[in-house]
């Protein structure tokens, strides 16, 4: 958000919002008064008042002024505008990194201790690296209360942004590039907190996810969650880009395996396979590419996490 | 410059060649017939992208889901960039007024190469027809958004190849009008007709041709590439395959930033014709803006990077794309103190044709302004892929280019089509249809400074204030461009008969009559050295 109550959310925000100042400043200077300039030229120059024109067919001196002029407001523009940005190139060593993958449509962070969210926690008044893996289109990780945004390249090394968020709080986290249908809704959040408090929520490693972890099921769901399955699988029966979880387990359903129908049984073998090989059989009705493989992202243990609670959406 | 020609000819409407009716019309070779081609297709084209645009911001007139789902809101939008940049701004005024005048205005009887201008009409018409087949048949609408970003471009199941390839076609059509735009300013100038005689209108005509020649094959390539790509999966751009996604940014934006010139050279050219006619005085800095319109086709060459500051390019490329963005934002800025110089001290005589003048240079300040702000690189990290760049290129290709093509269609209407268009009901039509812009598109700065991006089916509850008005102001501008039209179309057939020259100009075209003669002129005329085209 663009408010000056936020103004010290991260330690880029008065070099941004410095360029803003000098640039709309300048901007609205020329704007309003070339504007009063022309509405006075039309109203004294009316034919009903002047009604010969003076012929001038142009100024040498005037071309020079105006051209100079703008020539070193821009030059001062582009001084800001690079003063701003410098230092948003040069991560200091001590920062701490957190993985960021973006998949359509969702973000997840890993933390150095391995400690995975859907939601980002930082700590106030430290330097964060975020390493950005994006596992299928470009996306775009934007903060707006940091000013701070770096698109996530496939395939890209070294793709990287840092900051260091000077205000505890709940921020938005948004998608900033266009990356297919969902793309409105990835969204996060990110949240500050004291150092302190940041370090024992992230020691506690048995309490990966949030509160209220009691069950394997709450667990489950925790960790579909943080990697994003509810933004095409639904869990009210409502048909998205992939098949609904309402109900599913146990039930028989028509696959498409290798362009041939079949019947299958909604079991763990079948679960376990449509996470990590995603486009071997596909819900006859929806489309193959979509969804990625979790191989590698979830853990023998997360997936048995995610059944037992797939067990349960009725 | 000189009163000749009286009519030895039928006028170019009513002539009739080998054939009749509709094929008199599309197999014609007339340039000015070309020209009401181009303005007719366009203004099909463009009523198409405005209906678009309209349920795109009906869509967003609340949060969630209001006339459509996301599939259709992103379809929407591809369609709509789609349309409006590759069918009505590309082609834009040199389609449209460039055939129709630029013979007239150099003194001849028409282009260098008249089939080939034919061809061009036709090429647009098949890529136009390519494209909306990826509308109506296959597996479903474009979703890429008009920049076909890769890898995205790749991956998604939509029926992409047709409209790429029609894309590309359209792409032909631009070049061929260029090379046929540069040969005739170069060989067939009328004795005296020296280039520093040239009408403003001209020269950008002809910075933007070269434009045309020289970046639209980029492009090209580049179709030919990502359609390479979905074909046989050769791997320039896609990651999966060793290929790079950022190449294709920078290969579409080499084109496609020098494109924004194409769209708004020429719609600076007819400003500069309209404050001189309207102020009945010498255009201001004659050799400053033709200056400024060569630096603008040159340097306009050479910023396209400031479209991918958070793409991930080196520190150095950054700070060179910055500091050449604010450079190119000089020569625009010179123009605009020209014109304004211009109005100093003259008669100013207030039509219509003014009016789109004047609002013109208001709302292209702001886009141009705006543009600062994207260009610094600071602020673009903030704003960039925000709604407030979205203002801002509506501000310059749709406040710019629009706003001077329904000044240059006032203004030269009754050189067009003989008649005059009821002045009190035109005037009506601007100021709706300005403030209804003023409403839609100036929401959208507020919007990406609060941090709003783009392309955004759905949004938080914070942003729905500025939606709100925004989707207010399109109903606004929708009712202003419904008058223009009735109005305009109304007239063409039953406006009053126009004369020679009602605005008192001084360029070649209101030495002819209107509607001018099938050849244009009886006699080619010859400028004597003491003429000039604002030489009042």
């Amino acid at each position: 958000m663009y408010s000056s109550e936020i103004t010290q959310a991260s330690n880029f925000v008065k070099g941004v919002d410095l360029t803003f100042l000098v640039i709309l400043g300048i901007s609205f200077f020329f704007l309003i008064s070339l504007t009063v300039l022309m509405i006075v030229f039309i109203y004294k120059y009316n034919r009903k008042r002047h009604p010969v024109a003076k012929q001038i067919e142009g100024s040498t001196k005037l071309e020079i002024i105006w051209t100079v002029i703008p020539l070193l407001l821009t030059l001062l523009m582009f001084y800001f505008g690079w003063a701003g940005y410098k230092p948003m190139t040069k991560v200091p060593d001590d920062a701490m990194e957190v993985t960021v993958y973006g998949r359509m449509w969702n973000f997840s962070f890993e933390y150095e201790n391995g400690k995975r969210t859907d939601t980002l926690f930082l700590p106030k008044d430290k330097p964060v690296k975020l390493n950005l893996v994006a596992m299928d289109v470009l996306h775009s990780l934007y903060i707006p209360a940091f000013r701070v945004k770096q698109d996530m390249v496939p395939g890209k090394e070294n793709n990287f942004m840092w900051f260091e968020p000077q205000k505890e709080g709940t921020y938005e986290l948004f998608c900033a590039e266009y990356c297919g249908l969902q793309h409105s809704y990835m969204y996060s959040y990110v949240n500050v907190m004291e150092d302190t408090a940041f370090q024992s929520w992230i020691a506690d490693t048995t309490q990966v996810l949030a509160e209220n972890i009691d069950s394997p099921t709450a667990t489950g769901k925790r960790i579909m969650q943080n990697i994003g399955c509810f933004a095409c699988h639904s869990l009210d029966g409502s048909r998205l880009v992939g098949p609904s979880f309402k109900g599913i387990w146990g039930e028989e359903i028509t696959v498409v395996t290798d362009g041939e129908e079949r019947q299958v049984v909604v079991d763990e073998e079948y679960v376990r396979r449509s996470i990590y090989e995603p486009n071997a059989d596909v819900v006859d009705g929806f489309n193959k590419g979509l969804m990625l493989s979790y191989e590698g992202q979830l853990s023998e243990e997360d997936v048995n996490n995610i059944i037992e609670y797939l067990k349960t959406v009725n | 410059m000189q009163s000749t020609n009286a009519v030895n000819q039928a006028n170019y409407l009513e002539y009739r060649g080998r054939f009749k009716g509709l094929f008199g019309w599309i197999f014609s070779t007339d340039h000015k017939r070309i020209g009401l081609l181009y303005l007719y297709s366009m203004a099909v084209m463009f009523s198409v992208g405005v209906l678009l645009g309209l349920a795109m911001k009906l869509e967003l007139l609340a949060p969630g889901k209001t006339i459509m789902d996301a599939q259709d809101y992103n379809a929407t939008f591809t369609v709509h960039g789609v349309i409006m940049i590759f069918m009505v701004v590309v082609p834009g005024l040199p389609a449209v007024f460039g055939n129709f005048l630029l013979p007239i205005m150099i003194g001849a009887k028409d282009v260098a190469f008249p089939k080939l201008n034919l061809l061009s009409w036709w090429f647009y018409v098949a890529g136009v027809f390519l494209v909306l087949a990826a509308l109506l048949f296959g597996p479903g609408t474009p979703d890429t958004g008009w920049t076909f970003y890769a890898p995205y471009s790749f991956k998604t199941g939509t029926n992409m190849l047709p409209a790429i390839f029609g894309a590309f076609i359209l792409g032909f059509s631009s070049i061929l009008t260029g090379l046929n735009f540069l040969v005739t300013i170069h060989r067939m100038r009328c004795p005296g007709l020296k280039w520093s005689k040239l009408s403003l209108f001209v020269w950008t005509l002809y910075g933007t041709a070269w434009i045309q020649l020289l970046a639209t094959p980029v492009v090209g390539i580049t179709l030919v590439l990502v359609a390479l790509e979905r074909l046989f999966g050769v791997g320039i751009f896609d990651p999966a395959l060793g290929g790079d996604p950022i190449l294709y940014q920078h290969l579409f934006w080499i084109y496609s930033h020098p494109a924004v010139y194409i769209m708004i050279l020429p719609a600076m050219g007819a400003i500069s014709e309209i404050i001189p006619t309207f102020s009945q005085k010498h255009i201001f800095g004659y050799k400053a803006i033709i200056a400024s319109t060569m630096a603008i086709a040159f340097v306009g060459y050479l910023v396209w990077g400031h479209h991918m500051f958070t793409a991930g390019m080196s520190g150095t490329a950054q700070y060179y794309f910055s500091l050449l963005t604010f450079l190119v934002a000089i020569p625009s800025a010179i123009k605009v103190f020209n014109w304004i110089s211009t109005m100093y001290k003259g008669s100013i005589n207030i039509q219509t044709p003014f009016y789109w003048a004047i609002s013109f240079i208001f709302v292209f300040m702001i886009g141009g302004l705006s543009g600062l702000v994207l260009g610094a690189l600071a602020a673009n990290i903030y704003v960039h892929d925000t709604a407030f760049v979205v203002g801002h290129f509506h501000y310059i290709v749709f406040g710019g280019t629009g706003f001077a093509f329904f000044a240059a269609i006032h203004y030269w209407f009754p050189k067009i089509f003989g008649r005059m268009y009821d002045k009190a009901w035109a005037n009506i039509g601007w100021i709706v249809f300005t403030i209804g812009f003023l409403t839609l598109y100036s929401p959208m700065f507020y919007l990406g400074m609060m941090g709003m991006p783009r392309r955004y089916y759905d949004y938080l509850e914070e942003f729905h204030g500025g939606n709100i008005l925004s989707t207010f102001g399109s109903w606004i501008l929708a009712t202003g461009f419904i008058i223009i039209i009735v109005n305009l179309v109304r007239s063409a057939r039953r406006g009053e008969k126009a004369e020679m020259n009602p605005w008192k100009g001084k360029t070649l075209e209101w030495t002819v009559p209107s509607p001018p003669p099938v050849e244009n002129f009886d006699e080619i005329p010859e400028i004597a050295e003491d003429d000039g085209p604002y030489n009042y």
